[in-house]
This record gives C-alpha cells, sequence and structure tokens, in this order.
C-alpha cells in the first residue's frame, strides 16, 4: 500500500489553508449565481449605489453652490425713481470701493435685470424700465472672504450713507433654507447607506447560517479529520464571496443603468444647481468601490458566523 | 506483531461520561494503549463502544477523568490544539459518514487535503488505495450509487490514508462479506505491522479469532473488563 505522501509541515500548513482551493472538488456544493443570496446582494447593492450615488450628488451640488455664493453679496436699490435710483447706484459702486474685503463689484446690466424678470413679465416687453416697472438695481459684491454677518453690516453702513434705498444680503443666507434641505438629504442617504449595509450583513448572516446548517455533516466530518476551525470557515467565505462578488456586480450595473438615465434627465433641466451636482471621477470610484466592500462586508460575516458556531463542537 | 515498544499513546484515568443529565455511560474508565498495538474493543449492543470510540477520537470530551493522547492533555488542551491531534487518529465510523456530494476519490483524498497535500501530491496514494479495496473503478462514484460495502470500503481507504497513528473502526466489517473482512483485517494488520495503533469495536466473535495476538478490552454497561490483561500489565504481555 503506498504511504500518505511526505511533505514538510510548513508547505502542509500553507496548503491547508487552501482547503480545497485548487481542487475540483467542493466541500461545499456552490451553484453559481443560483441560489437566493446572489439576488438579495445585487438588490442590496445597487439600492446602496443609487442612494450613495444621490448623497454625492447632492454634496456635491452644496460644494459647488457654497464656492460660488459665500463671498457674494447683493447690493439692491429699491428707489422707484429711475434717475434717482441710478445716481445712488453710482454713489454706491464709489462707497464700496472704500470697503476692505471687497474684492469686485459689478451693476448688473439692464439687459441681465430684464432677463431676471422676462418669466413674469414675458418677453414682449422691450425693457422692464420702460415698460414702467420700477425694478431695483442690483450690484453684484464678491468679497475676499465668506460674507460673515460683520461684514455685510460694514458694507449696509457704507453702501446706505450714500444711497438710502439700499438694501443689503449675503447671497448665501437667501439660500441657507435650500442647503441645509440639501444636508439633511445627504444624512438621509448615509443613513440608507448603512441601513443597507446592515440588511446586507443580516441576510449574509441567515445565508450562512443556513448553509452551516444544511451542510453541518460534511462540516462534522472534516472537523474530525482534523480539520480546523479556520478552514472550514474558508470554505464558507469562499462560497459566500463568490455569490457576493457576482450579486454585487449584477447590483453595480443595475444601478449604473438607473444613475446614468436620471443623470440624463436632469441635464434635460438645465438647471445651473442640478448641473453642480455632477459626480466626478472621484465619485465614480467610490461607487465601484461598493461590490467590493460588499463582497468584503459578506466574507467577514460569514466568516465570524461559522467560526462563531463552529466554537459550539469540540 | 504487537510490537508495543514505544510507549502509551493513549491513557484514560478514571474516566466518566454521561449525555446530559442521564446516567453515566461509560464509569472510572482507566486504562492505557501503547504504541503499534492491535486492540478490539468488544461488548454487547448498548455497552458504550461507540461512547468509548468518540472519546478516542476526540469527538466527545468526558464528563470526568483525565485522558492523554499522545502525550498531551486532551482534556485541558485549548480546542485550537485539537485539530492536530484527530489528524493522527483515523476513523472508520459505523455509518460511513461519506461526504455525500463528493466522489469516492475526493472522500479518500479528504483528509490528505485537510493536512495540505496538494493535487498532484494526492493522486497516486489515493489511486493505490482505491485498487487495493478493489474500488479502482469507482473513483467517480458518489456515495449514494455505492452499495453498502462499497461504502465501507471506501470509509476505510479515507481513515488509512493519511497513515494515521492510530486507527479506530467501528463495526468496520459490519456490511462486507467474509472474504472482504479477512481482506480489511489484513489492511489493519499491516497497518499495525507498520507501527499503527488498532481499536476496532466489533461484536462479531469470529473477527475475535482472526487475529489472535489482538488484546481484547471488553465493555459491559459501561465498564471496562480486561480478559487479556494487555490494560493492567501491558509490559508484562510482551515478555
Amino acid at each position: 500500500m503506498n504511504a500518505a505522501p511526505s511533505k514538510s509541515s510548513r508547505q502542509r500548513r500553507a496548503r491547508a489553508r487552501r482547503l480545497f482551493a485548487g481542487a475540483q472538488a467542493e466541500l461545499i456544493p456552490q451553484g453559481r449565481l443560483s441560489g437566493p443570496i446572489p439576488w438579495v446582494i445585487a438588490i442590496m447593492v445597487a439600492l446602496t449605489v443609487i442612494a450613495l450615488a444621490t448623497g454625492l450628488a447632492l454634496g456635491n451640488t452644496v460644494t459647488a453652490a457654497t464656492a460660488e455664493i459665500e463671498g457674494g453679496v447683493t447690493v439692491q436699490l429699491v428707489e422707484p425713481r429711475a434717475d434717482v435710483r441710478g445716481q445712488e447706484a453710482a454713489r454706491a459702486l464709489d462707497a464700496l470701493k472704500g470697503v476692505p474685503g471687497v474684492a469686485t463689484m459689478r451693476l448688473v446690466p439692464q439687459e441681465e435685470l430684464d432677463a431676471l424678470v422676462a418669466p413674469w413679465l414675458g418677453s414682449g416687453v422691450e425693457t422692464a424700465t420702460a415698460a414702467g416697472i420700477p425694478v431695483p438695481a442690483l450690484i453684484d459684491v464678491r468679497l475676499q472672504r465668506a460674507a460673515s454677518p460683520q461684514r455685510v453690516a460694514a458694507i449696509q453702513r457704507a453702501v446706505v450713507r450714500v444711497a438710502p434705498s439700499a438694501r443689503v444680503d449675503a447671497q448665501a443666507s437667501w439660500l441657507r433654507p435650500v442647503f441645509d434641505a440639501i444636508v439633511s438629504l445627504q444624512w438621509l442617504a448615509i443613513a440608507l447607506v448603512l441601513l443597507l449595509a446592515l440588511a446586507l450583513t443580516a441576510a449574509v448572516l441567515l445565508a450562512a447560517r443556513s448553509a452551516l446548517g444544511s451542510h453541518r455533516e460534511t462540516i462534522e466530518i472534516v472537523h474530525l479529520l482534523g480539520g480546523t476551525d479556520a478552514q472550514i470557515a474558508r470554505v464558507f467565505q469562499r462560497s459566500i464571496g463568490f455569490d457576493a462578488a457576482g450579486g454585487g456586480a449584477v447590483g453595480l450595473a443595475l444601478a449604473l443603468v438607473v444613475i446614468l438615465a436620471l443623470g440624463r434627465q436632469f441635464a434635460g433641466l438645465g438647471a445651473g444647481m442640478v448641473s453642480s451636482g455632477a459626480l466626478v471621477w472621484s465619485d465614480w470610484l467610490l461607487l465601484a468601490l461598493v461590490p467590493l466592500l460588499a463582497t468584503g462586508l459578506a466574507m467577514m460575516t460569514a466568516r465570524l458566523t461559522v467560526m462563531h458556531a463552529l466554537r459550539k463542537m469540540l | 506483531m504487537s510490537s508495543r515498544t514505544d510507549g502509551e499513546i493513549i491513557h484514560f484515568d478514571n474516566v466518566g461520561l454521561r449525555y446530559d443529565h442521564d446516567r453515566e455511560v461509560l464509569s472510572d474508565l482507566s486504562f492505557t494503549l501503547f504504541a503499534g498495538s492491535f486492540y478490539f474493543l468488544t461488548g454487547a449492543s448498548g455497552a458504550g463502544k461507540t461512547s468509548l470510540l468518540r472519546l478516542l477520537y476526540l469527538a466527545q470530551r468526558p464528563s470526568r477523568g483525565v485522558i492523554r493522547m499522545f502525550g498531551k492533555d486532551a482534556i485541558t488542551m485549548p480546542r485550537s490544539g485539537l485539530p492536530a491531534l484527530r489528524r493522527r487518529v483515523g476513523v472508520v465510523f459505523q455509518d460511513f459518514r461519506l461526504v455525500p456530494h463528493l466522489s469516492a476519490f475526493d472522500n479518500v483524498a479528504l483528509p490528505l487535503r485537510v493536512a495540505g497535500f496538494g493535487e498532484r501530491e494526492i493522486a497516486t496514494p489515493v489511486g493505490d488505495i482505491l485498487e487495493w479495496v478493489g474500488l479502482a473503478d469507482r473513483r467517480d462514484a458518489r456515495p449514494a450509487t455505492l452499495s453498502g460495502g462499497e461504502q465501507q470500503r471506501i470509509a476505510i481507504a479515507r481513515a488509512v490514508i493519511a497513515r494515521p497513528d492510530m486507527l479506530v473502526a467501528d463495526e468496520p466489517t459490519g456490511n462486507v462479506d467474509p472474504d472482504m473482512a479477512v481482506k480489511l483485517l489484513r489492511l489493519f494488520e499491516l497497518l499495525n505491522r507498520q507501527g499503527t495503533t488498532v481499536v476496532v469495536a466489533t461484536h462479531d466473535a469470529h473477527l475475535l479469532r482472526k487475529v489472535p495476538d489482538a488484546l481484547i478490552m471488553r465493555l459491559d454497561r459501561g465498564r471496562l473488563s480486561d480478559p487479556t490483561g494487555a490494560l493492567r500489565y501491558p509490559v508484562r504481555r510482551l515478555s
């Protein structure tokens, strides 16, 4: 009778760590994407990627809009008489030149004002002023730093002295409620991602327990033949890893289709704030990491579940 | 045969075993098994043979007492140390316990794979032992397609493939014809001559006569008797 092959114990230990890794036989029969778990993981990954993409897009919107208007101050001259309004505007521009911290200033041209009110007055009116409507003159001021209440107050003092009808507003303050709402949505997206990760962990935990139950006999045999907990756990980990990787790839593909379709819809709106929320390459990279992280999470959950169950055996 | 020269490999001291809160199924077991010996464990059905074997192949911890295996205390040893001890024990289970979705070849190869041998190193010894048990032509068959006798031979091939220090067999000839029973016993004797300690549990009196030099351990309602004196006076029997 031929004896068992001889081998150094170090080499054997290294090979034993990869129980059945190179063998055609599989200790746990693996039906590729055949059970419910890969599809559960696909749905989880798709929802996670969509939620994350939403969070990232909202984040980009806030960042871009904040950078745009953080140092912005609008001076409105609400004098109804057009000639006096023009004089106040000229004096206000002069006064603003002496205010420290002002980077640039610009009197908004009449064409732009007409364009702003066109949605209400219609394009048939040549100019709002010509139609006799007292549209305020606007001065767009850019500060070197963010428009703090103190800086806005300093501008107010300087301008009102020479233009009594002036009203000064930090642009950021108008949009604060919108930003707050967007940030809340971002937190909601983060919470959704975390909840989906928890749900994925729970699904894998149930799958690992179910697999443990249905393969208990095999596990006991390998255990009694000298298989270690780590060897047995690795077999389950690999099996769940295949399922998670397959499901994750399908989920990512589904999510990308949804994201691209939604992106096209929003791009069609042509609104500045929406277009500033477009995903950048680092966002796409992060989204591509979701199935990898899901696979890692699934494998870790499977390993811990199986190790915990095996510890109950002698 | 039975050239017991390398000292003890198993030592039981006042071992008892009870399942849950039931009465003890094994009581006051104190004995020593020596390397290279051949033991028959006999007793009526329900005497505790399988329970004793479960203690020997570390499927069970006793309720009390001390068990030393291969010089190590198997009771206080941490769980992480037990797989290494189990790999030194080959087991033929009474119900074979073959992995149903693996082929005959893969079932036999399982202990070698668990021990970390590569596929190229496994092919020859597994092929040889399948040939030895007369099942070379059934290497790809699943257990469900094999007869009871064939399954038993696969179980025996799996138990001995890794050349264990101790072979524990629970009624290993129960499902084979007399010729195959003798052939399997000869395999056990061959392993025994090569230094493997063999413990065969059987209630077949004919089998005991086939290996006249074997030492007998008799269990009666969980207690061990020692008709050959081998357990109490192992060294004296050598002379």
